[in-house]
């Protein structure tokens, strides 16, 4: 069972959607998964897109093998739109379901000064999961 | 009145090699010169390129400059631009077949490292099996005897006939192995039979980014090997 309640204070809550996934893999069909369950574990009220999104999203420079290929100004500078983009939803978490993503999301973030964390979606999924043992029968 | 650029004669082989090996040929004829995917692009004005500069490039066979360029490692090969292209001009594509073209020598050292480390170790960050094995035995363990709730927490390792394999980014293990129990609690709370594997349990493939298709097909032939030896019928892959 999902209870989003653990979100009383509203932690604005955004996603990146991942080009190996989205765009190059499974296409916008998967994006919608994404935000159905994003916003059932955070409220939806609580979940604010990132524009563009989906298909149309923008590689946020941890792929192709960005971060391990040692040109680390560059992958900054590829980097400062996404950072920009997501500044401008004024999420507090961005939702990386891709470590790569993780990873430079959470270096520009460091980098440029955002106030955002990046988590895995798992994590989130268990802030808001009861379990079954421990659930109040409805 | 501009004159037109005299590039004189030459021998280009990038263009047909590529024409070949990507699907559809590419549409690389087809370019309109629109710009959409530089304008559309993250890896635009980060240097002295762009993704239809160098498609112009490789239309006027200059050949040299193209398999010389770093910009090839400054795209991540989002096709972004492929999707923005009137024309569907697979730029990433191009890209790809650029990075096959550098020597092992000449491929950026970390993502040669990386591969070269899942080859040798069966992950990217070369961790060793018996560490591996310990370091989720130890987890799951401490876990159980920490949280009330997750006593009866499982974490499989080499589970024979489990439904769904696990594999699992050789970066979580390495930087933050505690990201992974929340993930363990969400499977078994939904009652997921699943296993890792202790041999080519990484989720990544470093392989693919260094443009050598027989380490990249090594690395997926490996783990897909495991996975049938152990009998289980879905791969899970976390990344
Ligand atoms: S978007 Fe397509 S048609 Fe336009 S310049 Fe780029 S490759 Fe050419
Ligand atoms: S694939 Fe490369 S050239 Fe195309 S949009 Fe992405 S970074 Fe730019």
């Amino acid at each position: 069972m999902i209870d989003p309640s653990w979100n009383k204070e509203g932690i604005k809550v955004t996603c990146q959607d991942p080009c190996n996934l989205v765009r190059k893999g499974l296409g916008d069909g998967v994006a919608d998964d994404l935000r159905f369950v994003i916003k059932q574990v955070v409220g939806e009220e609580n979940f604010v897109d990132m524009w563009p999104n989906k298909s149309n999203n923008y590689c946020c420079g941890g792929g192709g093998g960005y971060l391990q290929s040692g040109f680390v100004e560059k992958r900054r500078a590829f980097g400062r739109i996404k950072f920009d983009q997501i500044q401008a939803t004024d999420a507090d978490i961005v939702v990386t379901p891709c470590h790569n993503c993780r990873s430079q999301i959470t270096d520009i973030g460091q980098v440029y000064g955002g106030k955002y964390q990046a988590v895995h979606l798992w994590s989130l999924i268990v802030k808001a999961m009861v379990r079954k043992s421990t659930a109040t029968p409805l | 009145m501009s004159q037109p650029i005299v590039i004189g004669k030459r021998k280009s082989r990038f263009k047909e090699l590529a024409q070949a090996a990507i699907p559809g040929g590419g549409n690389l004829d087809l370019c309109l010169t629109c710009s959409s995917c530089v304008n559309g692009c993250p890896a635009s004005g980060i240097s002295d390129m762009d993704p239809r500069k160098f498609l112009r490039m490789v239309l006027l066979g200059l050949d040299e400059e193209v398999l010389q360029t770093p910009w090839i490692w400054w795209c991540s090969m989002c096709q972004r631009c492929k999707r923005a292209c009137p024309m569907g001009v697979d730029i990433g594509a191009l890209v790809f077949m650029a990075r096959q073209q550098w020597s092992r020598e000449n491929t950026p050292k970390g993502i040669q490292k990386s591969c070269d480390l899942h080859l040798e170790f069966g992950n990217s960050t070369g961790i060793r099996r018996e560490d591996w094995v310990s370091l989720c035995a130890d987890l799951v363990e401490e876990t159980r005897q920490q949280e009330e709730d997750w006593k009866d927490l499982p974490a499989p390792m080499d589970k024979k006939g489990a439904a769904y394999y696990l594999n699992q980014n050789a970066k979580e293990p390495t930087v933050e192995p505690e990201e992974m129990i929340p993930l363990w609690k969400i499977l078994h709370e939904v009652g997921i039979d699943w296993t890792y594997s202790s041999e080519q349990w990484d989720a990544v493939n470093y392989c693919m980014f260094s443009g050598d298709d027989r380490d990249w097909e090594a690395v997926v032939r490996r783990q897909s090997e495991i996975v049938d030896d152990l009998g289980c019928k879905t791969l899970i892959n976390t990344e």
